[in-house]
C-alpha cells in the first residue's frame, strides 16, 4: 500500500533522507527505529505531508497513486494517520468537536454517511474505553494543558475513531510511563488487522516488546542500512546504534522486501 | 421630546473645503446646539440637574475633542468624526419598523427589553411586563421628569468628571438612555437587553445614550447593552453608561456593538462595584468605522471583583480602540481581564489596561491579558498594558500578544483531514472562545460565534 523509492529530502538545504526505500503491505507493522537525526521524524512528516520538506528525488505511492501529490488533508482522507510526536494543543478547540469534524470528513470521503450523534457517541465511549480515557477528556480543548503521557493516548485515541488504512506512530512511546506504555501499545494492536498497516517509529526497543513488529529497519544517515525481524530490535538493544552507524551507505541486501 | 426638532438647524452644515481642514466642526457648533436646547432638554429647570448639564458644558468647551497629541488617544485619530456634524434626532422621528427589533432578537433568548431609537426610548416597542417586584425598568428621561430627587447624587456619581470631550458632552445634553434600579436581594428571572438602534433617521443622527444602572445590596443581574444600526447611513453614538453595584451584588453585563461600518461610536462604561460585589463585562466590538471603548471600573470595598472580557473584530479600515482601567482601592479586590482581537484586513485595533493598586489595597490579585490574532499582513494592533501598584502585598499578572495563525496547529487538524480553509476557520473559532465562553446566556454565543464567521467570510 506505501511504496517509497530511492527518497531524498532535504530541510532547509540540508539532506536528510538520503536514497530510502521501504515497502508496507496491508497487515504489515513496520518499526523503524535509529539514532537521533537518523531521518525517522523526517519519514513520517514527509508522509503526512507537512511542509518544510523538500522532496529532491524518489517516488512515494499510496494505493498505487504519487502520495507526494496530495494535500495533507487529502493523504488524511485517503486514510493516512500520523500520530505526533508532539501533538499540538488547539486551545477553543473541544476534543470531540475536532474528532466529529475529522470522522465525518474522512467519512464522507469514503463514500459514508456522517454518523448522526447518538452513533458518534457510541464509537466514541467505545474508544474512550479502550484508551482507558475519561469521558471529561471529550470537552476539554485538544491537547491543552494535557500532560505528556494524555497527549500521547489522545494521538491513539484520534486514530481509533478515524480507523486509518496507514498509521504512522511518530515516537508514540517517547515519554510514556510503563503502565500507559501498555494501554498505548493495547489501543495500537487492537487496531492491527489484515486490511491496515501500521509504521512504529521509534527510538527504543521497549515499545516492540507490546507492540511485536512483523518488520525491523534501522535507519541512519538517512537509510535503511540494515532491515530483519524483531530479533534485530534485540540486538539493537545490546549492541546499541554504534553498532550501525560504522555500517551506514551499506545498503545491499538492507531491504526487507 | 419638544425641542430636540430645533437641533438639525442649529449644527450648520459642514461647508465644502472645510470638510477637510484639521476640525472642521468643533465643539462651537455642540455648544451653540447646547444653548439654543438647553432649555427643552427633558427635565430642564430641575436645578441639580441644570447644574450638573452646565458644569459638563463647559467641561466641553474646554476639552474640547481629543486630539492625537494627547496620550490616551495617541492611536485613534477622531478627525473622521470631526469632520461632519451630527444632529440630535427630531422628536417626530420615532416611528421605527417593528421588523428592525424582530431581526435583532437573539434566537432563543427571553429577555425583558428596552428600545432606543437614536438614543431615545420607544415605548411601544420595549417590553418590561411583569418584572419582579422590585426592580424599575424605564427611560432615564422619565425619571428625570417624574422623580429627579431620587436620582439627586446617583446620577453623576460614578462618573465624577468626564475622561474626554465626548462624555463631557454626553453629559452636557442627557437626553435620554435606561434606567434600571434591581432592589435589594432581587434576582432577576431574565436577562434585560437594551437595544439600541442607530441610523434611523438617516445620515449625521447624534445619539447620546445615558444609562444608569443601580445594583442594590445582594441583588442579581444579566443586562446586555446592544448597539445595532437601522441602515447604513454615517452616524455618531456616543454612550455613557453608569453602573453602581452595592454589596454582595452581582452583575453580567453585555456591550454588544454591532453597528453599521460606517457609523462610530464612543462608548463609556464606568462602574464601582462594593464589598464581595462581582461585576462581569463583556465588551464585544463587531461594527462601526470608529470604535472607542472606555471602560473603567473602581473596587471600592474588600472582597470587591470585576472580571472584564473583551472580544474584538474588524476587517476592512475597521479601528478599534479599548481602553480598560480598574482602579484596586481597597485591601482583597480581585481583576481578572482577557481581551482579545481578530483583525483581518487593514483593521487596525489598539488596546490599552491600566491597573492602578493604590497604597492601601493590599492583597490585591490582578490579572490581565491581551492577545491578538492578525489575519492579514496589512492589520495592526497596538497593545499597551499598564500597571502602576502601590501597595507590597500583591498579586499582579500581565500578558500581552500579537500573533498569526500558528502553522503547526493548521497542520495538525489537516492531518486530520480538515480542510485548510476549515482549519483556519476552527482555529479563529477557538480563539475567540475564550471571550465568548464567558457571555450569558449561552444563546448569546452561539448568535455571536455566527454573527463572526460571517464576518470572517465576508472578510475572505
Amino acid at each position: 500500500m506505501l511504496t517509497i523509492h530511492e527518497l531524498k529530502v532535504q530541510v532547509d538545504g540540508k539532506t536528510i533522507l538520503n536514497g530510502l526505500n521501504l515497502e508496507v503491505r496491508p497487515g504489515e507493522v513496520h518499526a523503524i527505529m535509529g539514532p537521533n537525526g537518523s531521518g525517522k521524524s523526517t519519514l513520517a512528516n514527509v508522509i503526512a505531508g507537512r511542509d518544510g520538506y523538500e522532496v529532491t528525488s524518489g517516488v512515494v505511492t499510496y494505493q498505487g497513486n504519487d502520495l507526494l501529490e496530495l494535500a495533507p488533508e487529502e493523504r488524511a482522507r485517503q486514510g493516512i494517520f500520523l500520530a505526533f510526536q508532539y501533538p499540538v494543543e488547539i486551545p477553543g478547540v473541544a476534543n470531540v468537536y475536532l474528532l466529529k469534524e475529522a470522522l465525518n470528513t474522512v467519512r464522507k470521503s469514503r463514500g459514508e454517511d456522517e454518523l448522526d450523534a447518538m452513533d458518534f457517541l457510541k464509537l466514541v465511549r467505545e474508544k474512550l474505553q479502550l484508551l482507558e480515557m475519561k469521558e471529561e477528556f471529550l470537552y476539554r480543548s485538544v491537547n491543552e494543558g494535557f500532560s505528556g503521557g494524555e497527549k500521547k493516548r489522545n494521538e491513539i485515541f484520534q486514530m481509533a475513531i478515524l480507523e486509518p488504512k496507514l498509521a504512522v506512530l511518530d515516537e508514540t512511546d517517547s515519554g510514556l510511563d510503563i503502565d500507559a506504555l501498555k494501554v498505548v501499545a493495547n489501543g495500537v494492536n487492537a487496531l492491527r488487522s489484515p486490511d491496515r498497516g501500521i509504521v512504529l517509529i521509534t527510538h527504543y526497543q521497549r515499545l516492540l516488546d507490546y507492540i511485536v513488529p512483523d518488520y525491523v529497519h534501522v535507519l541512519a544517515d538517512g537509510q535503511v542500512v540494515r532491515s530483519g525481524d524483531r530479533s534485530l530490535a534485540v540486538e539493537l538493544e545490546e549492541r546499541g546504534y554504534g553498532w550501525i552507524e560504522g555500517h551506514a551507505g551499506d545498503v545491499a541486501g538492507a531491504q526487507a522486501g | 421630546m419638544v425641542g430636540l426638532r430645533a437641533t438639525q438647524e442649529m449644527l450648520p452644515e459642514p461647508k465644502l473645503g472645510e470638510s477637510m481642514s484639521h476640525t472642521a466642526v468643533g465643539t462651537e457648533a455642540y455648544l451653540a446646539a447646547h444653548q439654543a436646547l438647553a432649555s427643552a432638554l427633558p427635565a430642564a429647570g430641575i436645578s441639580w440637574l441644570d447644574r450638573s448639564r452646565k458644569s459638563a458644558r463647559d467641561q466641553f468647551g474646554e476639552m474640547g475633542f481629543p486630539t492625537t497629541r494627547d496620550e490616551q488617544w495617541k492611536y485613534t485619530n477622531v478627525r473622521s468624526i470631526t469632520r461632519q456634524a451630527f444632529a440630535l434626532p427630531p422628536a417626530d422621528s420615532l416611528s421605527i419598523d417593528r421588523a428592525l427589533v424582530d431581526n435583532a432578537i437573539v434566537p432563543g433568548m427571553d429577555t425583558y427589553r428596552l428600545v432606543f431609537a437614536d438614543g431615545i426610548l420607544v415605548p411601544q416597542l420595549s417590553h418590561c411586563d411583569d418584572l419582579p417586584e422590585g426592580v424599575t425598568v424605564t427611560g432615564l428621561a422619565n425619571v428625570l421628569r417624574t422623580d429627579s430627587a431620587h436620582l439627586e447624587g446617583i446620577f453623576g456619581k460614578v462618573l465624577r468628571e468626564p475622561t474626554h470631550g465626548f462624555n463631557a458632552m454626553n453629559s452636557a445634553f442627557v437626553c435620554d438612555g435606561a434606567f434600571v434600579e434591581i432592589g435589594p436581594g432581587v434576582v432577576m428571572d431574565r436577562p434585560l437587553e437594551l437595544l439600541f438602534i442607530s441610523a434611523t433617521g438617516g445620515e449625521g443622527m447624534l445619539a447620546l445614550p445615558r444609562n444608569l444602572v443601580l445594583l442594590r445590596a445582594g441583588s442579581q443581574a444579566t443586562l446586555h447593552e446592544r448597539y445595532i444600526s437601522a441602515s447604513p447611513a454615517r452616524c455618531l453614538t456616543n454612550a455613557v453608561s453608569e453602573v453602581l453595584i452595592e454589596e454582595d451584588a452581582k452583575l453580567h453585563l453585555g456591550r454588544l456593538q454591532e453597528e453599521s461600518e460606517r457609523s462610530f461610536h464612543i462608548g463609556g462604561l464606568f462602574a464601582e462595584v462594593g464589598r464581595n460585589a462581582c461585576l462581569t463585562t463583556n465588551v464585544v466590538t463587531l461594527g462601526g468605522a470608529l470604535v472607542r471603548n472606555d471602560l473603567a471600573v473602581n473596587l471600592n470595598e474588600e472582597g470587591a471583583e470585576v472580571r472584564l472580557h473583551g472580544l474584538y473584530v474588524a476587517h476592512g479600515r475597521q479601528h478599534v480602540d479599548n481602553h480598560t482601567q480598574v482602579f484596586h482601592n481597597r485591601p482583597g479586590t480581585t481583576s481578572n481581564e482577557c481581551y482579545k482581537g481578530i483583525l483581518n484586513g487593514h483593521a487596525r485595533a489598539v488596546f490599552r489596561g491600566h491597573i492602578l493598586v493604590q497604597p492601601d489595597a493590599q492583597k490585591t490579585d490582578a490579572v490581565q491579558n491581551n492577545h491578538n490574532l492578525l489575519l492579514s499582513p496589512n492589520a495592526e494592533v497596538d497593545t499597551m498594558p499598564q500597571l502602576e501598584i502601590y501597595a507590597d502585598d500583591v498579586k499582579c499578572a500581565h500578558g500581552a500578544s500579537v500573533g498569526q495563525l500558528e502553522e503547526d496547529a493548521i497542520f495538525y487538524l489537516r492531518s486530520r483531514g480538515v480542510g485548510e480553509m476549515e482549519a483556519k476557520q476552527m482555529l479563529t473559532r477557538g480563539f475567540a472562545a475564550e471571550v465568548l465562553e464567558e457571555l450569558e446566556p449561552p444563546p448569546l454565543r452561539e448568535y455571536l460565534q455566527d454573527r463572526i464567521d460571517r464576518l470572517m467570510e465576508l472578510a475572505k
